[in-house]
């Protein structure tokens, strides 16, 4: 039996993983999957969680968190595209015109 | 044996999100992730929540990566990171904070865990998909319908959104 503070110590170091995305890079599509990858470790953090105390509602959570990536990932990507159509680059930086 | 299988496939999901955030062509980035999607699946399943392995192979991995590198070709925005980063202070400082929240995580998060009770009646029915489902349909069926509600509207925005011509 593995226990949960395994899950807990891996949630943690992929979600800080993805942090360190957001931060660090520059291209919107790759920013973007960091943020994906955060959402995966929460949802690790809670089925590892929910194994422990034997609660369904958990994955019925996970399962709603999954359905509600899938459509934010739609209209994220139909924005990036949006915005290259306009600006002709994905790179976070050069999207600066809401700058004061 | 159990723990073997969990070492493995949580260093193959370590190495994938590591690779996906260092390497520079936008492509590799998503193909490693969509190694990390897989191990994270396996982990799922060592978890007991074979419905969720399933739903995390064909929503993230099959419908959500096909999207992203979809996108990346589409643009042709494997590479866009060439010059240097505008903000010279902006990458120390971010591992530096990285490293804290790392900290702070796990710290926050050992101090809440406890050991999983053993296999038994109870793990029988938290890992049948017909528990999930009496759930989802019974005690959470509003929120399962606002679901297709979010689901219809994103569809409805990624049309409006992606019409050519028009001001946005």
């Amino acid at each position: 039996m593995v226990p949960t503070s395994y899950y807990i110590l891996l949630s943690a170091i992929l979600f800080t993983i993805g942090v360190l995305g957001v931060l660090l890079r520059r291209n919107a599509i790759v920013v973007f999957m960091s943020v994906e990858l955060m959402l995966n470790a929460a949802n690790l953090a809670l089925v590892a969680f929910a194994r422990e105390q034997l609660g369904v509602e958990a994955q019925v959570l996970v399962f709603f968190v999954i359905t509600v990536a899938a459509a934010e990932v739609a209209v994220g990507l139909a924005l990036l595209v949006a915005i290259f159509r306009t600006k002709r680059t994905a790179d976070v930086d050069e999207v600066s015109t809401l700058k004061g | 044996m159990e723990l073997i299988l969990f070492l493995i496939t949580a260093a193959v999901a370590i190495a994938g999100a590591v690779a996906m955030l260092i390497s520079r062509n936008a492509v590799h980035s998503a193909l490693f992730l969509l190694l990390n999607f897989g191990a994270i699946a396996v982990l799922f399943l060592l978890l007991r929540a074979p419905f969720l392995f399933a739903i995390q192979l064909t929503v993230y991995a099959g419908a959500i990566m096909v999207l992203f590198l979809f996108v990346v070709m589409l643009l042709g925005a494997e590479k866009v990171e060439d010059a240097p980063d505008r903000i010279a202070w902006q990458q120390p400082l971010a591992l530096l904070l990285g490293l804290a929240l790392l900290i702070v995580s796990v710290v926050v998060g050992l101090g809440s865990a406890t050991t999983p009770p053993p296999d038994g009646e109870e793990l029988i029915k938290f890992s049948d998909p017909r528990s999930l489902g009496e759930l989802l349909f019974t005690d959470y069926l509003l929120p399962f319908e606002i679901t297709g509600f979010i689901l219809l509207i994103a569809v409805i925005g990624v049309v409006v959104l992606s019409q050519r011509g028009r001001k946005i």
